[in-house]
């Protein structure tokens, strides 16, 4: 296209007059653009901007009376603590299982295409529909606690507020029963995009297919799975309605909260300086995609 | 690979195991959301469909809100459809066609936008839809989805035409097509489907999104933000059958999205 080439070339030669044109109009591309563009920034840039002002300004100038407010909160720390908690124990356990999902399918069993439907639809399942789903598995008289009985095992209160650990169980289960489909189709379209060559090559070699994965197929899936680690990360932190529906309120998660805040408390400021905190951190795992995509330009696809 | 017989039975029994793991809870909420209240409240629950009845789904259905949050679902789902396709198309084609200056920072701010947590979105949008008359209202809910499947829609929309050839393109103008007629002979055939995915996966975002939709509205209620607001009231059975209604279009979206799965998520997401 023409306006792809005018402008670098007026600007290396400023002696030469610029060649004759009609009038000077917006060129096409930046014309397609512009709505996405100006939506875009109407709600997302003009948000942020209006939740800073909620969560720092009070009815006379600036404060960290809200701050101070969301950081004294009893469920505060503890919905930190299990919102980390959460990611840092289930993000390598589902990288783990989405791995081994598509290794499994590389090995092209029969009914590969069966397989591959039934583990991805969870992909378009919400939060809250895998929460309600998982909610009649562990409530007290639901199917975990029939399957014992039938077993003759005595049932447990999986759900009950003083037992966080079977708790926190049950969130991270549901989020892995889940969200695993979101890593495994990103692995599987990164495996196809990886020549069979080297690892025929290693075979060849004599290669064990433990050496092959090491040495040969991870590396060349790195950049995929960083993608998916980080997208994972952002996507961890906002955990929320799979925890409402199994646990009510009972674990604090931050996205939990400043629903609580908003909904329960009516308190906007303090909720949208939770929601800077998540923001925040998201915007930390946002930094570590963009330097990946720099040190590698390939895995934006 | 010295047994391959042991080794592909090996595979099967491990792909199984997953496949239940998968499928086994789907099963049970189809089971609890088709049990009758009576069957509900035995101890232990029945793990065998032996007396299904419709009963807890039509109470669902009966109870109040659901029909209108229904519709409402439906309304923003099929606007978020056809505006963040308005809105992305545009753009998706530019991105695939011209290389222009500040590409490269459209595609970063596009990329950081998915970044941005659903919560500070909501919470802020709130206060600015109050103020303009627009909280409470299915347009709302609309143009927040709509925000939130934009990034995507670009990507995969630009995907789409980039794998549509340029030379046929041209060939047809040669023939003597304007660039409208080969535009809509050569290239709109060729990405429908492609497009019709990121449609589909646009208003699969805004039927499945609860936060925001919870967040700006107070009687015009989306079915999620429906069935979590009345959660903490609301009998198991009732639970039950809003995540089997929940759930069952998700079945219906994978089955249609199958094919494009791959090059959707992996053209967009890494």
């Amino acid at each position: 296209m023409t306006e792809l080439a005018d402008q670098p070339v007026l600007r290396e030669r400023p002696d030469r007059p610029a060649p004759r044109r009609p009038a000077r109009r917006v060129p096409t591309p930046v014309l397609l653009i512009a709505p996405s563009l100006i939506f875009m920034t109407a709600l997302f840039v003009w948000p942020t901007v209006v939740a800073v002002g909620q969560a720092f300004t009070g009815d006379d100038g600036p404060t960290a009376a809200y701050v101070r407010r969301m950081v004294d909160d009893p469920s505060f720390w503890p919905a930190v603590r299990y919102t980390a908690l959460l990611i840092v124990v289930l993000i390598p356990i589902q990288f783990a299982f989405a791995l081994t999902m598509a290794l499994l399918l590389r090995e092209r069993p029969r009914f590969a295409g069966v397989y591959f439907y039934l583990w991805v639809v969870p992909l378009a399942i919400s939060d809250l529909a895998a929460g309600l789903v998982w909610l009649s598995i562990f409530t007290d008289r639901g199917y975990l606690n029939s399957v014992l009985d039938h077993l003759g095992v005595a049932g447990y209160s999986w759900l009950q507020f003083d037992h966080p650990v079977t708790m926190f169980l049950a969130v991270m289960v549901a989020e892995l029963w889940r969200a695993t489909s979101l890593v495994l189709v990103i692995v599987v379209a990164g495996l196809q995009g990886i020549p069979k060559d080297y690892d025929e090559a290693a075979a060849v070699f004599g290669a064990t297919y433990w050496q092959r994965l090491r040495h040969v197929l991870l590396p060349q899936l790195r950049p995929s799975l960083q993608v998916a680690v980080i997208l994972r990360t952002i996507l961890a932190l906002q955990t929320f309605a799979v925890a409402q529906a199994l646990t009510g309120r009972n674990l604090p998660l931050l996205v939990g909260e400043t629903y609580r805040w908003y909904n329960a408390l009516l308190n906007p400021n303090v909720a949208a300086a939770l929601a800077l905190v998540v923001l925040g951190v998201s915007l930390l795992a946002a930094a570590g995609y963009l330097r990946l995509l720099r040190e590698h330009p390939e895995a934006r696809g | 690979m010295r047994r391959p017989w042991a080794r592909a039975a090996a595979v099967q029994a491990a792909c199984v195991a997953i496949t239940l793991f998968m499928a086994v809870p789907m099963y049970l909420i189809a089971l609890a959301a088709l049990s009758s209240r009576e069957s509900l409240n035995r101890f232990p629950l029945p793990l065998l469909p032996t007396d299904l009845s419709t009963e807890t789904m039509s109470a669902f259905l009966r109870s109040t809100g659901v029909v209108p949050a229904f519709l409402n679902s439906l309304q923003v789902g099929l606007g978020t459809l056809v505006l963040s396709l308005l809105v992305g198309v545009p753009a998706g084609w530019a991105l695939a066609r011209y290389a222009f200056r500040g590409k490269e920072p459209y595609q970063l701010f596009l990329l950081l936008t998915r970044a941005l947590p659903i919560v500070v979105l909501s919470v802020p949008l709130a206060k600015v839809f109050l103020t303009s008359g627009l909280y409470d209202t299915t347009y709302a809910v609309t143009l927040l989805h709509t925000a939130l499947a934009l990034p995507t829609t670009v990507l995969i929309t630009a995907a789409v035409f980039v794998g549509v050839p340029r030379d046929q393109e041209e060939a047809a103008m040669i023939f003597g097509a304007t660039p409208v007629q080969a535009f809509l002979r050569v290239v709109v055939p060729q990405a429908l489907p492609g497009v019709a995915a990121a449609a589909m996966f646009a208003f699969v975002l805004s039927w499945n999104e609860v936060l925001g939709a919870t967040i700006l509205t107070l009687n015009q209620r989306t079915l999620p933000a429906q069935v979590l607001s009345t959660l903490s009231d609301s009998p198991l059975a009732y639970r039950f059958a809003g995540g089997l209604a929940l759930v069952l279009p998700a079945l219906l979206f994978i089955a249609l999205m199958r094919r494009y799965m791959l090059n959707m998520w992996g053209a967009t997401l890494r």
